[in-house]
């Protein structure tokens, strides 16, 4: 149910399936669920099926505003990654 | 050799396998012209050598690797390889193998002959001769072709003595390069999933790398991550030496579409077989000493220090996450499968 | 990885933890529904870096945990048919039923495959045209467009040797029944962040507005999660009830409209057994008359179990799938039910609480486990 990855669309072929790049492996995705999605654009691919193209901009806006947030709350910078 | 393989049959048959004429054409046209040495030559039941003083490695291991080929290698290279790293875990200078052969009926003898290059070739990159054998034949469901057993001696030096018992809190655990590469290589085929991957097997004796290092001291033991992966070693050394091994996960090395791959079935990579890597366990003097060491061989070129010997929690692994939490590493009971949710 | 290793950054996450810790004003019993959530949580270990007083529940969302053993039980008879061939996610292979589970039938010879993609177990029958092929497709809404499409695509094959025998279960339906059920103690939800890209977020809108419990759609990164976490701490001290999206770059208000659409023209509501529960009203998806050919329950009716002992007599699997129980109360739990002996879904499945709970405490003895 849960289970989905992002991927880039490499290539769009025919009756809706498309090339996807995951991390340097690929698999044919289905596109039947976002029949609007073009090559470059990056999609979550659940069970071989593209459910959703990604927001890049959102991405983009969400980390802007969790930064102004942080910034305001005067959060020291972080330690390192293994702060227990 | 076409000349020779034009009268070989086309397919492996039963009578193959009775030890009666067509058993020793199959032996001197597909296994003695690969492996080629004087003992095996002799073609007696069994293969004599010197034994000089001191003490003797053995190790058996069975290959049942399914599909017999996959990128980087086939079940030839794992035949050699994985037996070889096994006499080179005990701190062992390997030197002579024997393989068991158990093929299918139907199995195409041109195919034979390859993975037997393989093995030829896997044998003289590791150093070792293979000098005695045995073949038998069966019937086989049609994507069965073969089963090879190695069994393996080698010489261990005086003075080393590597054991789990060894280990010591504060020692340093190494890993000489990428986890999950040979089990990524072979999932999707293994599953029959349909994935396009770059990613080849890792699968290489490890004897430059071993007999380099084994002469540092502080090195209480070796283990290589096969089945079950980096964790289940880990698992396994912490349950025998009553300590507690635990890795930094951001310090262990990985490929990224191995991650990416683990990532689209729902596997943890850290569980994922290995074929050419090991785990040292090392005093804190001399880790970075034999890091170093391991780093000049190109085999293990990508080794790390991926973590610690606690006492924290006796016998059993754990693993400290990229947030600082640490989890545990227990022995998974069954084979991961891939998963949807 | 794009979008992938932002989420995992682990000086992000320091500064998210710093951030709960700084606003968080007071205890919270948190439910994540979705059974990927679970598993995310365990992997990285967050739920040991929160403020005490903030913990998880685990909730229901793990279609595999909810199938009724009778499901299991008519696969398997399915898989023994001569010639047939059934496909299935990796997640049931191993989830026993009155019978076992469907690798122990692989084992006795049923032709049982593993698939990715619903659409393999379409081509396995485009390929084998002499072989029924039936696809095992379990799921929430995430899964059943997916499900769903390979209907609609056999159908446009013209493939005569193809049904879906289905488990489709919705969520809203089963978090109102978890929190009409009195003494429901959660405070406030974390929402199935891939649910929400097909469904969309107003319906979890309910949940603030019918039962003052906020939610945050979550992504599946650990960072996704604190993010989320933070937004609850931050909606708990401004006095705020709402529904928020934290998966804001895969979730839309509307969700997937192709996606629904699909989901509307292959099933259609019905009442559906969740194992451990019980019968739960319009909770479940069944495939529409128009599909017949391609429903397994109708194409096999007559050859297929009708009921099945292993979904009567429960252990505490049920409870334990709503959150209302901890594994610990379970008299089976680590005794006889273990994840090599498993007896039910919470033990088979990777992020069932079961699972989780048993590995955690087997290697951490002595240590105050959180249920």
């Amino acid at each position: 149910m849960c289970l989905a990855v992002p991927g880039k669309v490499l290539e769009v072929g025919e009756d809706l399936i498309a090339s996807v790049d995951i991390g340097g492996v690929r698999r044919r995705v289905s596109l039947d669920l976002v029949p609007e999605v073009v090559a470059g654009d990056y999609v979550l691919v659940h069970v071989g099926f593209a459910l959703q193209r990604i927001d890049e901009a959102e991405a983009v806006r969400t980390t802007r505003l969790l930064a102004e947030m942080f910034a305001q709350d005067d959060v020291p910078p972080p330690g390192g990654p293994s702060t227990p | 050799m076409s000349e020779a393989s034009h009268s070989l049959p086309a397919m492996i048959e039963a009578s193959h396998g009775t030890g009666g004429k067509m058993t020793h054409d199959l032996v001197e046209r597909v296994f003695v012209p690969a492996f080629r040495n004087p003992r095996l030559e002799e073609l007696g039941d069994q293969a004599v050598f010197e034994v000089p003083g001191g003490r003797l490695a053995l190790t058996t291991d069975g290959y049942v690797v399914k599909p017999v080929r996959f990128p980087g290698g086939s079940i030839g290279d794992l035949a050699v390889n994985g037996t070889v790293n096994d006499l080179l875990m005990g701190g062992a200078t390997p030197l002579y193998l024997s393989a068991a052969f158990i093929l299918a009926e139907g199995l195409h003898v041109r195919l034979l002959q390859e993975l037997v290059q393989d093995m030829a070739a896997a044998a003289r990159r590791a150093g070792v001769e293979i000098v005695t054998g045995d073949t038998k034949v069966v019937d086989g469901r049609p994507d069965d072709a073969m089963f090879i057993t190695t069994t393996g001696v080698g010489l261990v030096p005086p003075g080393i003595d590597w054991s789990p018992r060894r280990i010591r809190r504060g020692d340093r655990i190494l890993l000489s390069g990428t986890a999950g590469d040979h089990g990524a290589s072979v999932m999707a085929a293994r599953f029959g999933i349909e994935l396009e991957t770059d990613i080849p097997s890792d699968t290489c004796a490890l004897r430059d790398a071993v007999l380099r290092v084994r002469d540092i001291p502080g090195i209480r033991c070796m283990r290589d991550p096969t089945r079950g992966g980096v964790a289940t070693t880990l698992a396994e050394l912490s349950e025998q030496s009553g300590l507690s091994l635990t890795a930094e996960e951001i310090a262990i090395p990985m490929r990224e579409d191995v991650r990416a791959l683990c990532d689209v079935l729902g596997l943890d990579p850290l569980y994922v077989a290995n074929e050419g890597k090991l785990i040292a366990v090392v005093a804190p003097e001399t880790a970075d000493e034999v890091l170093r060491g391991l780093q000049a061989v190109p085999e293990t070129s990508g080794a790390a220090i991926i973590g610690e010997v606690t006492d924290d929690r006796p016998g059993y692994a754990g693993l400290r996450t990229a947030l600082g939490a640490l989890r545990p590493l227990d022995l998974l009971p069954v084979e991961q499968l891939p998963r949807i949710c | 990885m794009k979008f992938v290793d932002e989420y995992r950054d682990p000086a992000q996450a320091q500064r998210l933890l710093a951030a709960i810790r700084r606003r968080s004003a007071g205890p919270m019993r948190i439910m994540e529904i979705c059974g990927g959530h679970t598993h995310a949580i365990y992997k990285s270990g967050l739920d040991q870096l929160l403020p005490e007083g903030i913990t998880f529940l685990h909730g229901p969302g793990c279609p595999v945990c909810v199938t009724p053993a009778l499901r299991i039980d008519q696969a398997i008879a399915l898989a023994e048919g001569p010639g047939h061939i059934v496909a299935t996610y990796g997640d049931m292979l191993r989830v026993p039923g009155a019978r076992g589970s469907l690798r122990q039938a692989q084992a006795r010879g049923a032709d049982v495959r593993i698939v990715y993609s619903s659409l393999d177990a379409v081509d396995l029958a485009a390929r084998f045209k002499d072989r029924e092929v039936v696809f095992f497709g379990v799921g929430f809404e995430t899964t059943a467009p997916a499900n769903g499409m390979s209907i609609l695509r056999a159908a446009r094959l013209g493939l005569e040797n193809f049904s879906v025998l289905g488990n489709h279960v919705l969520v809203p339906p089963v978090l109102r029944f978890l929190l009409d059920a009195p003494g429901t103690e959660i405070d406030a939800f974390i929402g199935p962040g891939h649910v929400g890209t097909v469904v969309g977020s107003q319906d979890y809108a309910f949940l603030p507005r019918d039962y003052g419990r906020p939610v945050v759609i979550a992504g599946f990164e650990p960072n996704d999660l604190l993010e989320a976490v933070l937004m609850l701490v931050r909606q708990q001290a401004e006095g705020r009830c709402a529904l928020e999206v934290q998966y804001r770059r895969a979730v839309r208000e509307e969700g997937s409209p192709v996606a629904r659409e699909v989901m509307r023209q292959v099933f259609e509501v019905v009442d559906q057994e969740w194992r451990g529960i019980g019968r739960i009203p319009a909770s479940g998806l069944g495939i529409r008359q128009e599909y017949a050919a391609y429903d397994a329950l109708r194409r096999y009716a007559g050859e297929l179990p009708e009921e099945s002992p292993a979904d009567v007599g429960e252990y505490v699997c049920g409870a334990v799938v709503q959150g209302a129980k901890s594994p610990l109360s379970c008299p089976a739990f680590g005794v006889g039910c273990t994840p090599e002996h498993p007896f039910g879904p919470g033990m088979v499945s990777s992020e069932g609480a079961c699972a989780a709970l048993y590995h955690y405490r087997r290697t951490s003895p002595g240590k105050e486990a959180q249920p």
